[in-house]
């Protein structure tokens, strides 16, 4: 299944990483480890974003929705049902999808900024109801004390417990990118016109990678409620989608790796420059402008070209 | 094999197409010539289905394929090249040409299976074919205007088409570049049993390979016929050929 799609040298550096990050939670201090946690869950939400905006460049700019949507369906099932857990985790992508799947249906017959502008009108109305129907939703304070199994309801378990099915979703995601399907997507990224030319249908093929990539967000929401314990509307406001937005783009768009890398800059930056003034995100604006006139491929594209000085001369001494 | 019945294609009150005829036999090499603006790729558009035209028919295989959408057209065996290069600029040569011939295999959707393990002979040796195969792992944005080209035609290759319509392949080359361009058409024609449909503005190289030439003014079939035929048509002569 991996066959020829990763060397050696990159999984010793996985591997690396991911024993550091095993061995950490005992060592370090609670608040630490909870932040790990928060840019694990974070990452893959941008990077279920990344799916479709940077490799399909399908502006899915309300992607929040989808991790909302995730989150409440695991809340609502694990405090309002008696149902057993595994099905409100399980619950939770698949609603998120279900939900992408019918906001997509509708946005991609749209392109581009159009597509953005829906997806922002379709997710608000979903933001509203999570916002007013109290007797479900709980309204603006949202659903609190969600009972969590005993197994993962303690930090350090539910660190490794949202670690692991972070790792699992990597890998999936890695190899969806890598299949023909991933190929086909950055085709259409590249040019959906010839695309449609050589036999694809491009929009049934944008509809899908929407539906995975929705998937994906609401299993990011499920680890949150499982890290949280709660759920708010703010889950679902178009702010969260921008933050995430920003993360693809500052970890570099058009890599793999690089919205993890956002979602850390970002929750870092929120959570260590947010102790010394509230208007971090005035600190973010900056490094936004930096970002757009140094490193417009984000950061790990910027690092990843670098890494690789032979392969760009190649292509400058071609001329084009 | 196709065949064109008095298409229309009207942008607001320009009509770009009007009253265009075409037909094209299995194995044949057709030219469509015609000064500019007289609505040859407008007629590729509306054969592919980058268009829909506004009346008439499109015939392929005894089937009207006029409004279908471009990827079904593509899948009933028509695939062409675009006069301004349309590739897919961030791909790797060898994956502009995978993603054809994943399409025509349909396995565009399939998920969890390492793409470069897939269609590999066959993308080779199409670039092989057209002589890209040393380029295989460039990124194709970065290749030479004339490479692209040749691209383009490699991309349509790799639907397996029964036709394959070439619309300026040889725009913007140079003559060493054109002469062996379509030294590969000729080939590719011999070799695949292709039948192709193209346009072109080098009459020279017009009436040197194509079998029969349809000739398009303001939108409207003047003639289609046989290299001898169109050269001595009058009217051909009027519009286009300068008087003879």
């Amino acid at each position: 299944m991996f066959r020829g799609i990763i060397d050696r040298k990159s999984l010793w550096f996985i591997g690396a990483i991911l024993i550091v990050l095993l061995i950490l939670p005992p060592i370090l201090p609670r608040f630490y480890t909870y932040i790990l946690a928060v840019i694990f869950v974070t990452s893959l939400l941008a990077m279920s974003l990344n799916l479709v905006l940077g490799h399909g460049m399908i502006f899915q700019f309300h992607h929040g929705v989808f991790y909302g949507v995730g989150a409440y369906t695991a809340a609502l099932m694990l405090s309002k049902t008696s149902l057993p857990m595994w099905i409100g985790f399980v619950a939770g992508p698949v609603v998120a999808a279900l939900v992408g799947l019918l906001i997509g249906w509708f946005c991609v017959r749209l392109t581009r900024l159009y597509f953005g502008m829906l997806q922002i009108s379709l997710g608000s109305l979903i933001w509203a109801i999570a916002f007013r129907w109290y007797s479900l939703t709980g309204g603006d304070d949202g659903i609190h004390g969600i009972p969590i199994p005993s197994l993962i309801s303690s930090l350090n378990s539910s660190y490794y417990f949202i670690l692991i099915i972070l790792v699992i979703c990597l890998v999936a995601l890695y190899l969806i990118l890598k299949s023909p399907f991933g190929t086909t997507l950055e085709a259409i990224r590249d040019n959906p016109q010839r695309c449609e030319a050589v036999g694809v249908n491009v929009r049934r093929h944008q509809l899908m990678a929407i539906v995975i990539a929705t998937f994906f967000a609401g299993i990011a929401g499920v680890l949150f409620v499982v890290l949280e314990g709660s759920v708010f509307p703010d889950l679902l406001f178009w702010v969260l989608s921008l933050e995430v937005f920003i993360m693809c783009l500052l970890g570099g768009w058009f890599t793999f790796a690089g919205p993890i890398l956002g979602a850390a800059i970002m929750v870092s930056l929120r959570t260590f420059v947010g102790i010394f003034t509230e208007y971090w995100t005035l600190i973010l604006g900056v490094i936004l402008i930096l970002l757009i006139f140094f490193l417009p491929e984000g950061v790990m594209g910027y690092f990843l070209e670098k890494l690789k000085p032979q392969v760009r001369e190649v292509a400058e001494g071609r001329g084009e | 094999m196709l065949k064109v019945e008095a298409v229309d294609k009207s942008f607001g009150d320009f009509m770009a197409v009007c009253q265009a005829n075409l037909s094209v036999d299995k194995g044949e090499l057709v030219a469509v010539i015609g000064p500019n603006g007289a609505g040859k790729t407008t007629l590729f558009n509306l054969i592919t289905g980058q268009l829909w035209p506004d009346r008439g028919r499109i015939i392929f295989k005894d089937e009207d394929i006029s409004g279908l959408p471009a990827y079904e057209i593509c899948k009933k065996g028509i695939a062409r090249s675009f006069q301004i290069v349309n590739i897919f600029p961030r791909l790797t040569v060898f994956g502009n040409v995978q993603v054809a011939v994943l399409s025509q295999r349909r396995r565009s959707n399939t998920l969890f299976s390492p793409a470069q393990n897939l269609a590999v002979e066959e993308t080779k040796s199409i670039l092989e074919s057209v002589g890209l195969s040393d380029k295989v792992t460039n990124i194709a944005g970065s290749l030479s205007h004339g490479d692209q080209k040749i691209l383009e035609i490699a991309i349509a290759l790799g639907n397996e088409p029964e036709l394959l319509i070439l619309d300026e392949p040889t725009a913007g080359m140079s003559p060493e570049e054109t002469a062996a361009t379509l030294g590969l058409i000729k080939n590719l024609a011999g070799s695949r049993g292709l039948t192709i449909l193209f346009c072109e503005h080098d009459m020279d190289v017009v009436f040197s390979i194509a079998q029969s030439i349809m000739v398009m003014h303001q939108g409207q079939t003047l003639i289609q016929g046989k290299p001898q035929e169109v050269r001595e048509n009058r009217e051909v002569q009027e519009a286009y050929l300068g008087g003879g």
